[in-house]
């Protein structure tokens, strides 16, 4: 299995944790990645506030070189970056004067885009192609006993649902039962976690990420699994402030694809546990049965 | 005690903005809009507007341009879209924010030093300068343009960042760098064209 | 073109007042045709299908001795049997008319008055070349079977039976479920009057039980349906019941003495809320008073099934019921599914609704918290013969004393499932009225704080605006607002272990967070699951949104586009019991109207076999879908049975020989209005828009 790769500034920058797990991560289940030649940033959510075609024109420059790579499929492991190019190719396919705009202004590099490249996420290409029985055969060190609740946040399951319920996404819930990890159920799943109004104004951005803290401690979790690097930040990186407002919720926030090299075995360096500012300490590994 | 008059009158509406907004893509189920507040008890920010997200959509329908494009509420929103989602309208809230969005920050009628729109402002310099985002350096620029005070404030969490090796102020840039400003240019081009 | 010399036609276009006026210049359509060769007289006028208009037609036949009338005004559908018969008693054979519809094939549908102009007059051209071949035809008259048959027995049904029984009809009154009363036999209370549904219902159930001109046939379903107006022939399946139904009293030992001495199986009566046993009657006043057997759990039934589906009978059990039935035997193991055949004369359909799936708005937690509930299982809660005997106790949580939990706080969330493009578009109608009384009949049982929470409130009914004054000075809240989400995580000590409702309360404008022990989905109607298959069995149509199609929503609000089938009740869209019972009768007496009147009376457009050109291919006669062809096979020639024929044209189209006629429908008067249509100039260009100014004289 083959897939074109797009990182996105995060998994470059303060979310290089998300990277450093999932490449291994997928490499050990024999998923080759090939990542985009001089991708750009998709636009996240600001561009969209400021100019819609120049946003536009911005993803589809990497919809446009992921087609030249000859991949049919390309994986965008973070949610805004998943959201926006999905979001791209939905206005190119539905708005034909948006359309024009676009391809017009890639014509003026040399650039085509037919938008036909489907964009996929990590959880999407785990699930449904290659599946939980090749997962779990991989799990050498189950995480018995952990208590761990999904939150998959708002963009990789809305406006669009393309790979997994929209109210309550489940295809987390599956990957971390492979894992041999106990799945934590509450109702903020998909809550907003702030996203970047934490910092721009923290009386309101953080006060959402508090509330995900707290519900996922009152609830028993161990640990909070996230599929964004922005949730992840937030999640992890706000807790004196939390504190100084409300009260200490501490709780540690990991990329599922962490909590994935941990199960398979994978050394310190491809979990990188020792990202997390809050520090994650996995369980102990079960004692090995005897042969 | 002070009082103020919050009487509209018709001379305040900016006829046709209404319709204006309604006819970008996606935003035309405006119309369908029933006031049922459907929005705003999803949205997880409106306990902080000004105007609730429904009160937006009325506005917007009643060409009160002004009112909106002022308003905080347009950047409180997080484009988290459980507003979209629910809709029993099917309204496309999220993205009528983000054109409002556009339009306050193309008649710069954002609220002064606000760091949401100097936030997304930055961001979209950086994009066209190097083609990609570097976090940290991008958060600290808005700090500096909007509230520098509160840049002190964020000293731990910048040790935080550093301690667990995410933090770096080296910016992350594409090498066709020309081709992004090439791109921006004809957008500008194309949409001349279409509005000549 | 020439003309016969004796054909004198006459046309006449109508304006629709401007219906047709606004976008066809009428004037210049009458000048034109004139124009034709044949054409004695051309006129137009206001309204063709007024006194006067007819009047006129009556007239200009007398004075100019006209043969041939044709008629360009609005669908055939409304207006061809009044023109017909304006030109029978102007002395004409009504069938030397014809009517060309300009006004919802044309007129409503254009935009550009010059075209539609154009087009207006190359269909009345095609008209008048089609008239002239008209032939005199002769109006059949087949008598109606007096019998009827009314599908489902909710109070749609069961009214509709009555009436029709009571005036001395005999019917057939078929339920699915295993007994009548429908909806309504689950209800509690009834609004705005508040009667008790069952006191009012029951009564007439058993009238229906016992009415010597009703047969009725419970745990039933029609599953054929062949013939037409007048002449049905229906094949009802009757399910097993495995208790013979003449020989069961309703003593219900049985029941008494099953194997399981405690009910163990979800009760879906009380939307299972409560349990029952194998061998069970679904309520207590059900009608009739007659048990039956569920093979799927019954302990005398294999698990598995017989190749065809149906059960395989294990003997395993004790059998204490067929003890306890003793001398009755009216307990049949081995019973069978029962196809009958009846023949009727008209069919009421009365199918009605069910209740929208609460889960599939997810938000508001159905199915994940045990205690949000749906408006229906309220009804059940607080009914006296309901699974809890009529007190108001939640699924989940204890009073102090350690019984199961009161609530204290309810809130009813409007709208579920109603005025949403994402599951219903249409509104409920009833949910607004039904949720008032819930909240009533909830406030009396527990004294708890009632919130609901409304996008708009619709009380349009005798009464109802009333009774929702009476709930203002009762004190239950009414906050105007869709809620965004029912959960379980908490921001204050006093939402702890509480179902928190976000809201925004739009007349105050301020998003509010309101903790309640209870929440109550008035969940909308929707058109039954099965509603495309009996749509197609009764040769009925359905609206874009699922519901039954009546015939013209003002003038024929009961009647469907098949002759002698009616409609009545829900299935034709939401409504209360008043409207229903008023529409069931409604359906009765355009039944009656019909059955005593004796006879119907057959449209001429029926196919003839011309005996010269018939080869005796036999390649009709399977093609006819009302197997009203037949050979004759000492001629070697096929016939068709005109009382039959419903004019298809099938088979018209088929024969290889070209030997089968249809009446109005001949070869020569098809190809004439072919070439009519086509003789115009061709007109490329008109105006855009609706900027002519209305040209009436």
């Amino acid at each position: 299995m083959k897939y074109a790769y797009f990182p996105g500034c995060s998994l470059k920058g303060t979310g290089r944790a998300y990277e450093e797990s999932l490449v291994p991560v997928l490499q050990h289940l024999g998923v080759e990645l090939q990542e985009l030649e001089d991708w750009n940033c998709c636009g996240a959510t600001a561009y969209m506030a400021v100019d819609e075609g120049k946003a536009c024109a911005a993803a589809a420059r990497n919809l446009a070189l992921a087609e030249r790579t000859g991949l049919r499929q390309m994986l965008a492991p973070c949610s805004a970056c998943y959201l926006v190019l999905n979001k791209t190719r939905h206005y190119l396919q539905e708005y034909p004067a948006m359309r024009q705009v676009v391809c017009r202004a890639l014509e003026s590099v040399g650039l085509a885009c037919r938008a036909d490249t489907t964009v996929r996420h990590p959880l999407d290409v785990l699930v449904h192609d290659i599946g939980r029985d090749a997962i779990r055969q991989k799990v050498s060190r189950p995480l018995k006993g952990l208590k761990v609740a999904p939150y998959y946040g708002c963009q990789i399951v809305r406006p669009y649902s393309t790979f997994d319920d929209q109210a309550n996404p489940t295809s987390m819930d599956r990957l971390i039962e492979a894992l041999g990890a106990t799945v934590v159920k509450w109702p903020l799943k998909t809550k907003c976690c702030g996203g970047s109004l934490t910092g721009t104004l923290p009386e309101a951005g953080l006060r959402l990420s508090y509330i995900l803290l707290k519900e996922a401690i009152k609830r028993g979790a161990d640990v909070i699994a996230t599929v964004c690097p922005l949730c992840q930040f937030n999640l992890d990186a706000y807790h004196a402030k939390i504190a100084a407002r409300w009260e200490p919720v501490r709780i540690p926030t990991v990329y599922f694809s962490q909590l994935m090299g941990l199960a398979f075995g994978l050394p310190d360096h491809q979990t990188v546990l020792h990202r997390g500012m809050v520090q994650f300490r996995p369980p102990p590994a079960p004692a090995p049965t005897p042969a | 005690m002070k009082i103020t008059r919050t009487i509209k009158y018709e001379a305040d509406r900016v006829p046709g903005f209404g319709r204006e907004v309604m006819s970008v893509p996606g935003c035309e189920a405006l119309e369908h809009c029933i006031q049922c507040g459907t929005c705003s008890g999803v949205c997880p920010l409106s306990i902080y507007m000004d105007y609730t997200p429904r009160q937006v959509m009325e506005l917007v329908r009643s060409d009160f341009k002004n009112e909106v494009l002022r308003s905080h509420t347009i950047w409180l929103c997080a484009s988290c879209y459980a507003c979209t989602v629910e809709c029993p309208r099917q309204i496309r809230i999220t993205d009528i924010m983000y054109e409002l969005k556009q339009r306050a920050i193309k008649e710069g009628v954002y609220p002064a030093r606000f760091p949401i729109p100097v936030l997304a402002k930055e961001f979209t310099r950086m994009v066209h300068d190097h083609g990609r985002i570097s976090e940290t350096r991008l958060v600290s620029q808005m700090y500096l343009k909007s509230n520098p005070l509160a840049a002190l404030g964020m000293a731990g969490l910048g040790w935080g960042l550093m301690r667990t090796g995410r933090f770096s102020l080296k910016q992350d840039r594409v090498e066709r760098r020309e081709e992004i400003a090439k791109i921006m240019e004809a957008v500008d081009r194309e949409n001349g064209k279409a509005a000549a | 073109m020439t003309r016969p010399q004796h054909v004198r036609i006459g046309f006449y276009v109508c304006h629709c007042g401007h219906n047709i006026a606004a976008m066809v210049d009428c004037t210049a359509v009458a000048r034109y045709i004139a124009t034709l060769p044949g054409v004695v007289l051309s006129r137009d006028y206001k309204y063709m299908c007024s006194d006067p208009g007819q009047e006129l037609i009556q007239q200009d036949i007398r004075e100019y001795g006209l043969n041939r009338v044709v008629v360009a005004s609005c669908s055939p559908l409304l207006h061809e049997h009044t023109f017909r018969g304006a030109v029978e008693a102007g002395g004409l054979n009504p069938f030397f008319f014809h009517m060309v519809n300009i006004r919802e094939h044309n007129s409503w549908v254009h935009t550009d008055r010059v075209l539609a102009t154009e087009k207006a007059k190359d269909l009345a051209r095609a008209a008048i070349e089609r008239v002239v071949h008209h032939k005199p035809l002769e109006i059949k008259k087949v008598p109606i079977h007096p019998d009827v048959l009314v599908v489902g027995g909710g109070i749609a049904g069961i009214h509709a039976a009555m009436t029709l029984a009571n005036a001395g009809k005999k019917v057939f009154l078929v339920e699915r479920e295993p007994s009548i009363g429908g909806h309504m036999a689950r209800f509690d209370k009834t609004f705005p009057t508040l009667d008790c549904a069952a006191c009012i219902l029951t009564p007439k159930m058993s009238e229906v039980g016992s009415h010597p001109n009703i047969t009725l046939w419970t745990w039933s379903e029609v599953v054929k349906v062949d013939g037409y107006v007048g002449n049905y022939t229906v094949q009802v399946k009757r399910k097993a019941r495995y208790v013979i139904e003449d020989l069961c009293t309703g003593c219900q030992d049985c029941i008494a003495h099953c194997v399981y001495k405690e009910p163990k199986f979800d009760d879906l009566f009380n939307e299972r809320l409560g349990k029952r046993k194998p061998v069970y009657i679904p309520f207590p006043q059900a009608t009739p008073q007659v048990v039956l057997i569920d093979p799927e759990v019954c302990l005398n039934f294999k698990r598995s099934k017989n190749p065809d589906g149906t059960p395989v009978v294990s003997d395993k059990c004790k059998k204490t019921c067929v003890e306890a039935c003793g001398e009755k035997r009216a307990i049949d193991f081995t019973q069978k599914d029962q196809v009958v055949e009846i023949k009727v004369g008209t069919i009421l359909v009365c199918t009605g609704f069910k209740t929208f799936d609460a889960r599939r708005v997810p938000a508001y937690g159905y199915g994940v918290y045990p205690n949000v509930y749906t408006a229906l299982e309220v009804e059940r809660l607080v009914n006296a013969s309901g699974p809890t005997g009529g007190h108001v106790v939640l699924r989940q949580g204890t009073n102090p004393d350690g019984s199961p939990k009161t609530p204290r706080s309810i809130g009813i969330i409007h709208c579920v499932g109603s005025r949403d493009k994402k599951t219903n578009l249409w509104c409920s109608r009833v949910c607004c009225m039904y949720s008032m009384k819930l909240a009533h009949l909830l406030k009396e049982h527990t004294g708890a704080e009632i919130y609901n929470f409304y996008i708009d409130i619709r009380t349009p009914g005798k009464g109802y605006e009333e009774f929702y004054n009476k709930l203002l000075e009762e004190g239950t809240h009414f906050i105007r607002g869709r809620v965004g989400e029912v959960t379980d995580w908490t921001m204050t000590p006093e939402e702890e272990g509480k179902l928190v409702i976000r809201v925004e309360d739009t007349l105050a404008g301020v998003v509010r967070r309101i903790p309640v022990d209870m929440v109550v989905l008035a969940t909308g109607l929707e058109p039954q699951a099965d509603a495309d298959a009996v749509r197609r069995l009764f040769n009925m149509s359905c609206g874009g949104d699922g519901w039954f199609l009546e015939r013209h929503p003002k003038l024929a609000p009961v009647n469907t586009f098949t002759d002698g089938v009616f409609l009545a009740g829900c299935c034709q869209g939401p409504k209360d019991i008043p409207d229903t019972v008023a529409q069931a009768g409604a359906a009765a007496a355009e039944a009656l109207a019909l059955i005593d009147k004796g006879y119907v009376e057959q449209e001429p457009n029926t196919a003839h076999i011309l005996d010269t050109e018939c080869s005796g291919c036999k390649s009709c006669i399977p093609l006819c879908p009302y197997t009203a062809i037949l050979f004759d096979e000492t001629r070697r020639k096929a016939y068709i049975n005109e009382a039959l024929c419903k004019g298809c044209g099938t088979c018209v189209g088929s024969c290889p020989s070209g030997s089968i006629v249809q009446n109005l429908f001949e070869d020569a008067e098809i190809f004439s209005e072919i070439a009519g249509v086509l003789a115009g100039e061709p007109v490329t260009a008109g105006r855009t828009g609706n900027l002519t100014p209305i040209a009436t004289p």
